[in-house]
């Protein structure tokens, strides 16, 4: 794909920003792609649905936003019913089966994931849901390769933490894989 | 030895241009959408032997800055419009008493409170105008994080070229985005280094005698020599003087030493201008979208341009002039109610031919958004 664009989008403090900014550095560090990451600031990074927007491209990218994702990651039912109908057709659309119940069928490839069930059965600390869910969203579009997050994550988070994370991204790979 | 890359938001390129720059005082107030910049400066700087300090509000950062770069030192604050607002007494006093010093503004939407968090551009007369009396101002923004670094540097060299403020106007969309930065090797941007007098110890220092080239020479402040520093008109020494001649030639030089230099200050680039119809006129984020649209248009074989402004005051009167001689419409795309816009329409030959396609709502215009008002413009209808 010449150009994917994507909105993560869920409540605070569940990591869809910092998901998206591992995303964009890993493609744009590890893999000398271009990527840009924009994220709604204000009341919705305080409570409400929060969104970060990525890019990534092999071309040169001016418009920083997106207005109609390829991939729209919704994590909780209020980010769901805000966004759902933002989606390019025949886009992706990945939500946590806890979370979100779907109530229309988009033009779009649908992917119900138990993202945070597995977290919390495999690992049990929710912290690595996002990480789980950025498994899932490369093991579905091939974007970047996973030891390029891992890569990424090495340089942003204390080495007692990374094995968990592994553990997340790879729980998040499988999922996409079934 | 390869470039360092980075992956940063736009506040943490400007940070990075200013320790390129060897920025070694920062004094500032923390607030959205610039926070960021003293946030990275407040770790960096230490670590470089430069000295942070977080002031009680940012009349008191002005002062500070003012003050540590009379000493020597290459001096920054970080603020955002009501903050802006606060520092323009200070401004003055600093464009008076002629003193380098580069206060950036990541602009969010006013007046007042406004909305802080969304981008605005509505900042861009304040920064030329903002400050009471005659005088002129330097003023520079950037569309993305490379053109950020090099335009921080650029404000550092300008600043002590010509001893006077410069502002670094960036806006929300660009401070809080990321993207990829690649740091040059030192050595390769020019810096401009302090001028400090060459008279010694015990020797007549005339703060305020301009050289033959209009320079004037400084000493640290402190060391060897004594003088007065006011915001009062003063004479070559520094005292405050009332004769008209004095404050005439004062005056004079303060806009001179920049009005005459629009030149050497004018920083742009340039996207298919050679034989636009359509001429389209930017600056920072902004700039993003209408780029979008101009590439858009090229590939359905529309004769469209954008000449995007990276230096705004001084306003480049001529080269806007020379750029839209040729073209039908002239359209100014900018996140407010037609600041740039009023500039070009006094710059160009037939101002009833320029248009403003602007946003004003605290959302960032869209491709979409300029598009619409571009076939109005044309006469074409949405």
């Amino acid at each position: 794909m010449k150009r994917c664009r994507m909105v993560f989008s869920g409540s605070g403090g569940q990591g869809v920003i910092t998901a998206a900014i591992v995303l964009a550095e890993a493609a744009v560090l590890q893999e000398n792609k271009i990527a840009v990451q924009t994220q709604a600031y204000g009341a919705a990074a305080r409570g409400g649905a929060t969104r970060s927007d990525v890019i990534i491209s092999e071309e040169v990218i001016n418009f920083p936003k997106v207005i109609q994702p390829n991939v729209l990651v919704c994590l909780t039912q209020e980010a769901y019913n805000k966004f759902y109908t933002i989606i390019r057709p025949g886009g992706l659309l990945i939500t946590d089966s806890r979370y979100v119940t779907l109530h229309t069928k988009v033009d779009a490839r649908q992917c119900e994931l138990p993202l945070y069930r597995t977290v919390m059965d495999e690992i049990g600390k929710p912290i690595v849901f996002n990480i789980c869910m950025l498994g899932a969203v490369i093991g579905l579009t091939g974007l970047v390769q996973a030891d390029s997050i891992m890569r990424t994550l090495e340089t942003r988070i204390p080495p007692d933490f990374l094995d968990m994370n592994r553990k997340a991204l790879e729980l998040g790979l499988a999922l996409a894989k079934e | 030895m390869s470039r360092a890359v980075k992956f940063v938001q736009g506040n943490e390129a400007c940070v990075e241009g200013a320790l390129y720059a060897q920025l070694d005082f920062f004094a500032g107030y923390p607030i959205t959408p610039s926070t960021e910049v003293a946030e990275h400066l407040a770790k960096r700087l230490p670590q470089k032997g430069g000295k942070f300090i977080q002031m009680e509000d940012e009349i008191a950062s002005m002062c500070a800055i003012i003050g540590a770069s009379l000493t020597g030192h290459k001096v920054m604050t970080a603020t955002s419009g009501p903050g802006f607002s606060l520092m323009q007494e200070a401004l003055g006093y600093a464009i008076m008493a002629e003193i380098p010093a580069v206060i950036v503004n990541v602009q969010r939407g006013g007046p007042s409170t406004g909305i802080p968090t969304h981008v605005s551009q509505g900042d861009v007369n304040q920064a030329r105008w903002g400050t009471h009396g005659d005088h002129s101002i330097v003023a520079l923004t950037a569309s993305n994080h490379q053109d950020v670094f090099t335009m921080t540097v650029e404000a550092f060299n300008i600043a002590e070229t010509y001893r006077t403020p410069v502002v670094l106007l960036f806006d929300e969309v660009v401070g809080h985005m990321r993207e990829r930065l690649e740091i040059p090797e030192p050595g390769e941007l020019h810096l401009v280094e302090r001028l400090r007098t060459a008279v010694k110890q015990g020797v007549d220092y005339h703060p305020y005698l301009p050289r033959e080239d209009g320079r004037l020479p400084m000493s640290d402040f402190g060391d060897v020599h004594r003088y007065n520093v006011t915001g009062l008109a003063h004479d070559m020494w520094g005292f405050p003087s009332d004769n008209p001649g004095v404050v005439h030639g004062l005056l004079r030089h303060l806009v001179d030493k920049i009005e005459n230099n629009v030149n050497q200050m004018a920083h742009y680039k340039e996207f298919y201008t050679e034989d636009a119809e359509t001429m389209l006129i930017s600056y920072g984020s902004a700039a993003r979208s209408a780029l979008h649209v101009v590439e858009h248009l090229r590939g359905k074989g529309e004769r469209v341009g954008l000449l995007e402004l990276q230096t705004l005051w001084p306003f480049p009167k001529s080269v806007v002039r020379e750029r839209c001689s040729q073209a039908k419409y002239t359209v100014v795309v900018e996140m407010n109610m037609g600041q740039i816009c009023q500039a070009v329409q006094s710059a160009v030959d037939l101002p009833e031919t320029v248009f403003l396609a602007n946003r004003i709502d605290g959302a960032f215009i869209t491709p979409t958004d300029i598009r619409k008002l571009l076939r109005v413009i044309q006469g074409r209808g949405v």
